[in-house]
């Protein structure tokens, strides 16, 4: 018997397709069900944030920052916030510091609750664990709501300290929230880690071994899954999470269950981390006096912090106006999705939507 | 280790290439775009900097600059922080796409906003806007875009 | 002739008479399906309210369609830039008679903070007709349910004489803009 010829063909998907997380578009070429090479095409949600960034002044690019990565906007004012400060030489009081701890962990908790909500999702369990974790979102943004008056685009972080005070409710309902998570993600571990389904989807799936995650420039869970214990709250402190005590958790393998896993570990370290902030808030101002024009000396100043994606950087440049001269981002998503194509030759169609699902990518963050 | 000492050591090292020394906020070592993958090739292989973060274009009055973020997932410190100039005309420098595969994308965003070729790049495409586009928008001088197309 | 002389007795109590546009109205506005396309930030708040807090379910919509062939109503949650447009139009355009465009949250509306973008277009109704506005950035889910029940009260409002879809003459297609040099352009052959 002869050898069966085969031809390859070429797919497209998305930019409107339930499991690309926004608009995203992908030229799959397949030879029958295997995918022989994936060609990301982005820029469906090129929003020119650098541009208008040189436009606005340096008080107004904050709430722009937000709709960076919509489902962290926290973490992005913080990186923004840091940048300037570290550029104009302001510190922020104590009081906000540790606020500020607490809302990017509660923010992490988010992220990586959504992230595994739309993993589940795209192994064809439709939306019941989005649910799920999407039930934990809402007394996450009920808070954001009581101390920022926003659900989603908080605007919270002001250059040199936070907006307002945290409302006399925040403190015992962020402590309920925080010693319910543990539970909660008890529960969800017992509902999906040992799930057979989840399992044989999941495992030696999408494998990104250790040098070529570090040379495509991954970062975030997505290394760390793949055994590198890299987490630049620890390599390079920021702020202070050098008074927090917290592990890295890391994978073996870098597989999808490997990231699932590893997201799974960092909420649990994410809620240990708001549980010691709360412990130890001091009283105190929450910011430094306010400035109606802001003028950062001239120079330039990279600031880089560990978003729930990854490495969040802002590379700024003052000419010492009132605007940036150059505002750069550097989003983790955009930088790790690189790595897919190599992620997703060999194995079958099926299987791209989880690898994407695993890397947890915003389309607003990988276009800008 | 100081910025100071990377660069002294540097110096030392390459005294064929013509390095400057930036000082600021964050320090700088300024390389000619010609040596620039000779030293980018060390820094990998010798001084375990193997992972580059960002590289981002930056439009001055008199020139282009590209500045590369070099850090390390095995070792302390860092930022080593490399500053290349292109001039103003064509600007164009060497790909550092075959020294940190990351580059890639982050070569194609700085040709497609910013209107600097890379020699040596794979496929050295726009990725943001689409192809056809004409100017590069991040660039000082962009006119802004008008459009024909209006429901009605 | 009365009423009362062309209803039999025994259907007196269980018949109802109504005009065709009243039930035919009513079943369309319980029953309207959105497309399943989440553009920017916005997407997240729609999806929140299908969520059980919010619950669009209760309205009859509780399937975001992934096709837009089997969807009714088009929620353009985000900002549409213009390399998303023709991708836009095209999904309206596929989308089968009658349809509704819901425009959600400012940058859909306008441009919102986008608006100064070289990639952004000021505002979804540059590029298809649209029924309902929500302002907010994002809105909240209360905005977009308050948005959805303005919907069938205009879908209430209709009436089968004077609906577009109906005619023959009308058409309802909108042409598919194209990428120029400076920006979208008129597709070729439509230059008029």
């Amino acid at each position: 018997m002869t050898e069966l010829k085969t031809e390859t063909i070429t797919i497209n998907m998305g930019p409107q397709h339930p499991s690309t997380h926004g608009v995203f578009r992908l030229i799959l070429t397949l030879d029958g069900e295997t995918v022989v090479d994936v060609e990301p095409v982005v820029g469906y949600l090129h929003r020119n944030h650098e541009k208008i960034g040189e436009k606005n002044n340096w008080i107004q690019n904050t709430p722009f920052t937000d709709r960076l990565d919509y489902i962290s906007p926290m973490s992005n004012e913080f990186a923004y916030v840091l940048a300037v400060e570290k550029l104009a030489e302001i510190e922020p009081p104590e009081r906000a510091k540790y606020i500020r701890i607490i809302m990017v962990e509660l923010n992490r908790i988010v992220n990586h609750m959504i992230a595994v909500g739309f993993l589940l999702n795209e192994l064809g369990c439709f939306f019941t664990p989005m649910f799920y974790c999407l039930r934990w979102r809402e007394l996450v943004v009920d808070l954001y709501e009581m101390t920022a008056g926003s659900r989603m685009m908080p605007n919270y972080f002001w250059i040199g300290g936070v907006s307002a005070d945290l409302p006399e409710k925040f403190l015992p309902e962020c402590k309920e929230f925080v010693d319910a998570v543990p539970g909660f993600i008890d529960e969800l571990e017992r509902l999906l880690t040992d799930n057979e389904i989840l399992q044989m989807r999941c495992r030696n799936v999408g494998v990104l071994p250790p040098d070529v995650a570090v040379e495509y420039g991954c970062t975030g869970p997505l290394l760390r899954a793949s055994g590198v214990p890299y987490d630049i709250r620890k390599a390079e402190p920021y702020s202070i999470y050098d008074r927090f005590d917290f592990d890295i958790a890391a994978g073996t393998v870098g597989d999808v269950l490997d990231r699932y896993l590893v997201r799974i570990a960092e909420m649990r370290q994410s809620a240990k981390i708001v549980e010691q902030a709360l412990r130890d808030l001091p009283e105190g101002e929450t910011a430094t006096p306010k400035k109606r024009k802001f003028r950062p000396p001239e120079g330039d100043v990279y600031h880089r912090i560990e978003a729930p994606k990854g490495e969040l950087g802002f590379y700024l440049v003052s000419d010492g106006s009132e605007n940036p001269y150059r505002y750069k981002i550097r989003a983790p998503s955009f930088v790790n999705l690189q790595s897919l194509p190599y992620m997703c030759r060999g194995h079958k169609i099926a299987d791209v939507v989880i690898i994407i699902g695993s890397i947890d990518i915003t389309m607003g963050e990988v276009d800008r | 280790m100081t910025a100071k000492e990377t660069f002294d050591r540097l110096a030392a090292k390459f005294p064929q290439f013509p390095l400057g020394y930036l000082e600021g906020k964050d320090t700088a070592i300024l390389v000619k775009g010609e040596n620039l993958v000779g030293l980018a090739q060390h820094m990998r292989d010798d001084e375990e900097y193997d992972y580059c973060s960002s590289i981002t274009g930056v439009d001055y009055p008199d020139r282009f600059e590209v500045v590369y973020h070099l850090y390390s997932t095995k070792k302390e410190g860092g930022p080593v922080i490399l500053k290349v100039h292109a001039e103003r005309e064509n600007p164009m420098l060497p790909s550092v796409v075959s020294i940190w595969p990351t580059a890639n994308w982050q070569e194609r965003e700085v040709w497609d906003l910013m209107g600097i070729r890379f020699s040596g790049h794979p496929n050295l495409t726009r990725i943001l806007m689409w192809e056809g586009f004409e100017g590069h928008p991040l660039r000082k001088d962009f006119p802004g875009s008008e459009d024909e197309y209006i429901f009605g | 002739m009365t009423q009362e002389d062309t209803v039999p007795p025994e259907l007196k109590r269980n018949v109802f008479i109504a005009p065709v546009d009243w039930i035919y109205n009513l079943g369309r506005a319980a029953s309207v399906w959105p497309v399943m396309f989440g553009v920017a930030c916005c997407a997240f708040e729609m999806i929140v309210t299908v969520t059980s807090r919010f619950d669009l379910a209760r309205f009859g919509m509780e399937f975001l369609r992934a096709s837009p062939r089997q969807s009714e109503l088009m929620i353009v949650s985000g900002t549409v830039t213009k390399k998303m447009a023709p991708q836009v139009v095209r999904l309206y355009d596929q989308m089968p008679e009658p349809k509704y465009v819901l425009a959600m949250g400012a940058c859909a509306i306008s441009g919102g903070p986008f608006k100064d973008g070289y990639n952004v277009v000021p505002g979804v109704d540059k590029l298809l007709p649209v029924n309902v506005y929500v302002p907010g950035c994002p809105p909240r889910p209360e905005s977009l349910l308050d948005a959805i029940l303005k919907l069938h009260k205009q879908i209430r409002a209709e009436t089968i004489r004077t609906s577009p879809w109906y005619r023959k003459d009308a058409d309802r297609e909108i042409p598919v803009p194209e990428y120029g040099p400076r920006g979208l352009v008129l597709p070729k052959g439509d230059k008029s």
